[in-house]
């Protein structure tokens, strides 16, 4: 008996790090999970070790988008939940960007999440249920210096609002997750100086685990949150406070 | 098994309402519960009726805070969480015009020096601990501008002293969060009248209001392992009210 029980939850960009912990916590609290990624190999070995179900989905492709919720639709009958989890990372600045790393950035983690919510909002406005959860950041909280990656996580911070705002009356919920310093290769990719200054700058004094941020995105999957949506829960340790 | 099992929460404003629901709520996640409220019968019985114990506390006072938290360290040997959860309205709604320094004074004084020594009084066995979690009831008026001047101050510093004490506390392995209700069905939501009622929800987005339960969940949430990593974070449960 787990909180997501009979639920059907499609989640992005979950071959490995904070996606591969997401569909696990789901699966492991009762779910029906869709891993998608655009890593075929790994993310079929992460579906096969959590007893889901792969998908291959590039968040940026519509036509991507249509065909996995064809499936899963044709498989499970309904659509449940989706972890718009799916994103890419740069640290470049105004001075050190290009227009196409910024453009890629946001095509990613923005177009990828609005893609998301359009092809599945018809299904659960249908249902008169459904949760959804975006990844959002620290950095879609405040102000940092990495422009585009913060542009594209305040924009899924306000589009999160947005939906939330238009789908309430239909019983679609929608709310965002903003993780800090969380272990996964976003983090370990960054130079041990970097790692070692911003960890400093956390109160609780250390990095989350995925884990951490799979086990909020759960509660809000769930039936628990029932009455929250247009909300956005910050998971880092009190670094942005 | 439930999520809080052999954890022992301190929860104000107990007897009724949205304190009695997180009351029910934590006991059967296996919590051992401190019921806290200044309306004994009505606080008892719900003590009673969840196999818990009751003490009257008005959460003005340091000394009462005092011996709850000594209660409970005598009797129960630790405090893992603490709901301040007790809070009055603002009745006359007034703006910066028409409040009186009575009226301001009575509402800063329950909602936010209450929290405050809430804090004050059980922080230092969690430190000790190196375990602890505390929830504060802001409202959504914490989180904007409203008429009821006093109402929104203490709000609004309750969800500000959060993230100072999270600051504070996060070495210790202390976690301090908020959540801000919307329109709750509480005697808060029904002394404001049918007319008033039906106004704020044709607000909300999701048509209709909370129930104490809904805010409950969250709390618990917060109180458990599974909130390990958040601290200083503000969460609203509102049907997507102040989205607007």
């Amino acid at each position: 008996m787990g909180i997501l029980d009979g639920k059907v939850v499609i989640v992005t960009g979950s071959a490995r790090g904070m996606g591969a912990a997401e569909a696990l916590d789901a699966a492991e609290n009762g779910a029906e999970v869709i891993v998608t990624d655009i890593l075929d190999e790994q993310g079929n070995e992460t579906a096969v070790e959590i007893g889901a179900t792969y998908r291959s989905l590039d968040v940026t492709s519509k036509e991507n988008w249509s065909e996995v919720v064809s499936s899963v639709l044709d498989e499970h009958g309904r659509i449940d939940g989706l972890v718009n989890n799916a994103g890419i990372y740069t640290s470049q600045d105004i001075f050190s960007g290009s227009a196409d790393t910024f453009q890629k950035v946001i095509e990613v983690n923005q177009f990828g999440t609005y893609l998301g919510m359009a092809a599945v909002t018809p299904i659960m406005s249908r249902q008169g249920s459904g949760s959804i959860v975006n990844i959002s950041s620290v950095a879609g909280m405040r102000a940092q210096a990495n422009i585009a990656y913060m542009a594209s996580k305040w924009a899924v911070r306000g589009m999160t609002k947005g939906v939330a705002k238009t789908l309430a009356s239909s019983g679609v919920r929608c709310n965002s997750v903003h993780p800090g310093a969380v272990e996964t290769d976003i983090l370990f990719d960054l130079e041990e100086e970097v790692v070692t200054e911003l960890i400093s700058t956390i109160p609780m004094g250390r990095s989350g685990e995925p884990a951490e941020v799979a086990e909020v995105v759960t509660f809000l999957l769930s039936d628990s949150a029932r009455y929250i949506t247009g909300a956005e829960i910050v998971v880092d340790g009190g670094m942005i406070i | 098994m439930g999520k809080l099992d052999g954890k022992t929460i301190i929860i104000t404003g107990g007897a009724k309402g949205q304190g009695a629901a997180e009351v029910k709520l934590a006991t059967a996640l296996g919590a051992q519960v401190v019921v806290t409220d200044i309306l004994e019968e009505e606080g008892k019985k719900i003590a009673d009726e969840t196999g818990n114990v009751y003490l009257n506390l008005d959460v003005t006072s340091p000394e009462q805070w005092s011996d709850v938290a000594e209660f409970t360290l005598s009797e129960f040997g630790r405090i893992d969480g603490l709901i301040n959860n007790a809070g009055i309205d603002q009745r006359d709604h007034g703006g910066v015009v028409t409040t009186s320094v009575d009226v301001f004074r009575t509402v800063i004084e329950i909602n936010q020096i209450g929290t405050f020594l809430g804090m004050n009084a059980v922080a230092p066995a969690m430190i000790s601990q190196e375990a602890g979690s505390i929830v504060n009831i802001s409202s959504v008026a914490g989180m904007r501008g409203l008429r009821a001047v006093a109402y929104v101050a203490s709000k609004w510093a309750v969800r500000g002293m959060t993230k100072t004490a999270a600051a504070e506390l996060g070495s210790s392995n202390v976690r301090v969060n908020s959540i801000h209700p919307g329109a709750i069905e509480t005697d808060m939501l029904f002394d404001l009248g049918e007319d008033s009622i039906n106004w704020l929800v044709s607000k909300v987005p999701m048509q209709r209001s909370g129930t104490p339960d809904e805010v409950g969940e969250t709390a618990m949430f917060l109180l458990s392992d599974e909130a390990s990593y958040i601290s200083g974070a503000e969460i609203v449960v509102d049907g997507a009210l102040i989205t607007r």
